[in-house]
């Protein structure tokens, strides 16, 4: 089969590989007919994630057809239409049954080695480096997935493959980023990055009632997205000299009651910190870049709460926690609990609450990851999102 | 060795044992003894193992310094300002020898502390050379000073990580060092009865499920089994071992019989967790690998920690009790690194 490889740093290969095989007895295999590229696909296209071999396939957001089904798995069939949630979940340890499937304790082969680095180790994850497991991925032509009885939801007849795609990532990661938000009535909501996740965290807010959701981004384009798709008020931050003075303004002085960090370890400015923390990354000195996050603290209200859904690969520099404990701010975060959020969000899709397929601003074939992957990386021709057909 | 071990922990001060705690806190809300004391024991247990970073830095610092001494005795000899001789350089790479094979017995964590004191002794001899190396003219006098100076700063943190070491009390981590024995534990929670663990754990049969080092356990009579473990380079180990303690749900200890090329023993605890969380398993094992306190070394120094195996047949013990069965990636299915990719090679257990 045709499968999207890491090769270094910025360089993929569609290569041919040999066709996944059913290794456990819960496993199914899956021929898929969409996938996408990810946020935190870029991560690891620019090489900050730790733990890649040449040869790695790519990809956590896919769907299509079963075409064979392990011994253990009594609730799929051939020919069954499917999306994979991206964290891998075995639905019996404790995290699983207290719905905390990104910390599935049972997921991850390589858990010896997240644990050396994180403390614990959190779930196996598709095509996401070793330190989760070292699972082939997605962006091929056929995937292996393991605890596929656990690890899918079907998609009902009549449903396109674009409307369905994102319920195996960024449309639960938006919407848990807003849900651990708590969000009241008449509240205001920032949220720093108008990437995919960034997108469906702002429209989430609103489905969990918040009055105002304000969006932050450098990019044209992504803002008017977020304004005219997601109904966000926008803040462009290279044309503001301190976006905390005018989220001050907007609130009348009590900052956002909840902020979203949908940025990550990537983050840009273009202060003199900006340097500081690129030139600390370069030295290898830290190896995340916390912009949005400094940010997203200190504009908070007192006693707010901010939610970071942005991926976060190492070790950060000069994190505000003077401004977390005095001013009682409450952090959260996780990677998605995906097969928490399937099934509403499906329901969500199918009553029209949302329409997910807004970010979709490339369709192209496998063969053409490689150029995919420089597209969405350079923001070349508005890229927001890239859907592979396979 | 079960017997061993608790009696070792039990001789420590604090162990909780029958003295009341949490005399602050109101009646209805102060923990029980009966919960709280056998959790002190495992925290005493586990003292011991905290003073060892300064050491393990000083014993990289040798295996550095040693083998920089060894291979360029030249350049290390001008360094501290001696004058280039043949005879000199011999000295210097004895000295190189002596400051390596410190470094290694230090990083075995086996007696650091005699290691250490070795190391302080080797500095005396150094701080002695040093002072003939200034009485000599033809010498560079103010790099000799020098070099003494940093070696005095050395001696400083040597004599103070050999005397944390050696103040430790003995604990199931250090204790049996001196006879070549590794001893290690590991827990890990799952979330099964410990009626099941045990009924589990107690077919010995089923333990190559979950200890992929072992090939096969067969019953061979009421306390005796037939163990088979995988060796390097497709050679098995076989040993027969006996059921030292059975106590059903609870505890089952084994050890090597007297005949067996490979001393090995370990107990498996299991104990309610709290909070219907499942169980909480403990394994505490010891072994004494092939060729003696060699061996032993070598093993310690190649692998970061002697748990780690044991590690890993809990985490595997853990899937099989909860999902029925191990999982593998396409990257995991065989030992050593391959891509996250399909192959057509089988799983390797």
């Amino acid at each position: 089969m045709k499968a999207t490889c890491w090769v270094a740093p910025k360089k993929m290969e569609v290569r041919e590989v040999p066709d996944p095989k059913i290794l456990n007895k819960r496993d199914a295999i899956v021929k898929i007919s969409s996938t996408a590229i990810c946020g935190s696909d870029l991560h690891l296209y620019n090489g900050f994630l730790p733990m890649m071999e040449p040869g790695d396939i790519m990809g956590h957001e896919f769907m299509g057809e079963v075409v064979e089904v392990g011994s253990g798995v009594d609730n799929l069939k051939v020919g069954d239409r499917i999306v994979v949630p991206f964290p891998i979940a075995c639905g019996d340890c404790g995290a699983c049954k207290a719905g905390a499937f990104s910390l599935c304790e049972n997921s991850n082969p390589n858990a010896y080695i997240a644990e050396k680095l994180l403390g614990h180790s959190p779930s196996g994850i598709f095509g996401y480096s070793h330190l989760t497991g070292g699972f082939a991925g997605g962006q091929a032509e056929y995937a292996r997935v393991p605890y596929a009885d656990i690890g899918h939801i079907k998609v009902p007849e009549g449903m396109t493959d674009e409307q369905v795609l994102f319920l195996s990532d960024i449309l639960p990661t938006g919407y848990m980023g807003a849900e651990m938000c708590g969000i009241k009535p008449g509240d205001t909501v920032a949220v720093w990055g108008c990437g995919p996740v960034g997108q469906f965290a702002i429209a989430s807010a609103y489905l969990l009632g918040a009055e105002r959701v304000i969006a932050i981004d450098r990019f044209k384009y992504r803002l008017d997205m977020a304004r005219e798709k997601a109904g966000a008020i926008t803040i462009n931050y290279e044309e503001v000299d301190s976006v905390q003075d005018v989220l001050m303004d907007l609130t009348a002085g009590r900052g956002p009651d909840h902020c979203i960090d949908a940025v990550g370890a990537e983050g840009h400015s273009h202060g003199v910190l900006y340097m500081h923390d690129r030139m600390k990354q370069a030295l290898r000195m830290q190896t995340d870049r916390p912009i949005a996050l400094r940010e997203a603290i200190l504009s908070c209200r007192n006693g707010g709460t901010v939610s970071v859904v942005g991926v976060y690969a190492g070790l950060i520099d000069k994190f505000p926690m003077n401004a977390v404990m005095n001013r009682s701010l409450t952090i959260k975060t996780g990677q998605c609990h995906v097969h928490r959020y399937m099934k509403p969000l499906l329901e969500r899709i199918q009553r029209g609450d949302i329409d997910p397929t807004f970010i979709i601003t490339h369709t192209m074939p496998l063969d053409q990851a490689p150029e995919g992957y420089r597209m969405f990386n350079n923001k070349e021709d508005h890229c927001e999102k890239v859907v592979l057909k396979a | 060795m079960g017997a061993s071990i608790e009696t070792s922990t039990n001789t420590m001060n604090g162990d909780g044992g029958s003295a009341a705690i949490g005399t602050a806190i109101g009646e209805q809300a102060r923990p029980r003894v009966s919960t709280t004391a056998r959790y002190q024991r495992i925290a005493n247990a586990d003292r011991g193992t905290g003073g060892e970073s300064l050491a393990n830095f000083l014993g990289v610092f040798s295996l550095g310094l040693g083998l920089a001494q060894m291979i360029a005795p030249e350049g290390m000899s001008k360094l501290v300002g001696i004058k280039d001789a043949e005879g000199n350089r011999g000295l210097m790479r004895a000295l190189g020898a002596r400051e390596f094979s410190n470094g290694i017995a230090i990083l075995s964590r086996q007696q650091p502390e005699k290691a250490m004191w070795s190391r302080v002794a080797g500095d005396a001899i150094d701080l002695a050379l040093l002072g003939k190396v200034m009485a000599n003219p033809e010498n560079s006098r103010s790099r000799a000073l020098f070099a003494t100076a940093n070696v005095l700063a050395v001696t400083a943190l040597d004599v103070m990580a050999a005397r944390t070491l050696s103040m430790q009390p003995r604990t199931v981590a250090n204790e049996g060092a001196d006879k070549g024995i590794i001893r290690t534990k590991r827990s890990i929670t799952v979330g099964k009865s410990p009626e099941e663990c045990y009924a589990f754990w107690r077919n010995f049969e089923n333990l190559p499920q979950f200890m992929r080092h072992l090939e096969s356990v067969t019953v061979t009579g009421e306390r005796r089994s037939h163990w088979k473990a995988k060796a390097p380079a497709g050679q098995t180990v076989e040993w027969d071992a006996e059921t030292l303690e059975d106590r059903p749900n609870e505890l089952i200890s084994w050890r090597s019989t007297e005949d067996a090329d490979v001393y090995n023993a370990g107990t498996v605890r299991f104990q309610k967790a709290p909070g219907d969380r499942g169980t909480e398993v403990r394994v505490e094992l010891e072994y004494k690998p092939p060729l003696g306190k060699l061996g032993s070394k070598v093993a310690m120094l190649w692998r970061e920690e002697p748990g780690q195996q044991v590690m890993d047949d809990l985490r595997h013990f853990k899937q099989v009790m909860e999902t029925g069965e191990i999982l593998f990636s396409d990257a995991t299915k065989q030992r050593g690194m391959h891509p996250a990719q399909p192959d057509d090679k089988p799983v390797e257990l």
